[in-house]
């Protein structure tokens, strides 16, 4: 079988850096930043993602066809959000018309 | 045609020969496999979406009452929250690892690690529930025994219509998680997986992965928006 099988080792070193930006984003959490709170987090969160896309979900080692699958379904996602927010955090910016 | 729905048969059908778990639409194994995974991402992907147009709804609300939803996420158990976190990240762990001894043929290793991941996946439950009791003690769950101090109880009550909601489709998902893993290990002990053949095993931890990432986001943006304040 072809099947690319993952070092064990790949495992425990991803799983120790989870557990790492687990206290990192906790810890930070605490600590008044203003608006850079949410960027952080959000940024800490979508790198565990990726660890766990890339080597527990193999996405790293899996055909061409998977990769731009979940790329794909990343893009809609980021047209369901960005699109959306552009409306609603816009919505002040206009004078009101009577 | 009236094969189509004609029972399995044994050692696959007469005259292609190849693995008995082989199906007769697949040339080799690796097609089949690859086909079955790439199915499961098609699925997930369904699922990104699903989950997006929740975090979607958070994100609009969240921008239109900041003040509210920091202070209604203070509330929440940053405790139990971390603990659970950390109980999710190592059930991906052991679930990778039960994907792993099925790739390299450790029948024991399977049952042992599927057994672990239902575990974790249950004490994860377990602690929801506590919280979950907590927030109907504490007058937090919306409705109309919905109480919060200070100015911003309608907001907040969106909040935590946005908690109830999201956290409970994830735990939904946890539970039909723990179902497919259930059939799983039955299959595992009888020795249905081998390294030719453990494509249930994979896909099924693509799902757990998945249901893991969804808290990985759900855990910054519900828990520890409020905690900078005061």
């Amino acid at each position: 079988m072809s099947e690319h099988v993952v070092p064990r080792s790949v495992y425990f070193a991803v799983f120790g850096a989870l557990m790492v930006l687990t206290a990192t984003t906790t810890a930070v959490s605490f600590v008044d930043l203003g608006p850079w709170n949410t960027v952080v987090a959000l940024a800490i969160a979508f790198f565990k993602a990726t660890l766990v896309v890339l080597f527990f979900m193999h996405v790293k080692y899996s055909p061409r066809l998977t990769q731009i699958t979940v790329g794909g379904g990343l893009l809609w996602l980021a047209i369901l959000i960005l699109i959306t927010l552009s409306d609603f955090m816009t919505r002040g910016w206009l004078p009101v018309l009577k | 045609m009236a094969d189509a729905t004609a029972p399995a048969v044994t050692g696959g059908h007469a005259g292609h020969g190849g693995p008995r778990e082989l199906q007769h639409h697949f040339d080799t194994m690796e097609q089949q496999r690859e086909a079955s995974s790439f199915g499961m991402w098609l699925f997930l992907v369904t699922e990104i979406l699903f989950f997006g147009g929740l975090f979607t709804a958070y994100a609009v609300y969240r921008h239109q009452y900041p003040i509210a939803f920091a202070e209604a996420s203070r509330h929440l158990d940053i405790t139990l929250g971390t603990f659970n976190t950390a109980v999710l990240i190592v059930s991906s762990l052991t679930m990778a690892l039960a994907v792993w001894s099925a790739a390299v043929g450790r029948r024991k290793g399977i049952v042992l690690f599927l057994i672990l991941t239902m575990a974790l996946g249950a004490v994860f439950l377990g602690v929801k529930a506590v919280e979950y009791s907590h927030k109907f003690h504490d007058h937090l769950v919306p409705g109309p025994s919905f109480q919060f101090p200070g100015p911003h109880a309608r907001p907040a009550e969106i909040f935590y219509s946005l908690y109830f909601t999201m956290t409970g489709l994830h735990a939904a998902h946890m539970v039909i998680g723990i179902g497919l893993l259930t059939v799983l290990l039955l299959q595992a002990r009888k020795g249905r997986y081998t390294p030719e053949y453990h494509t249930p095993v994979e896909v099924s931890g693509l799902y757990w992965h998945f249901v893991d990432i969804v808290w990985i986001f759900l855990f910054p943006l519900l828990y520890l928006i409020g905690r900078h304040l005061h």
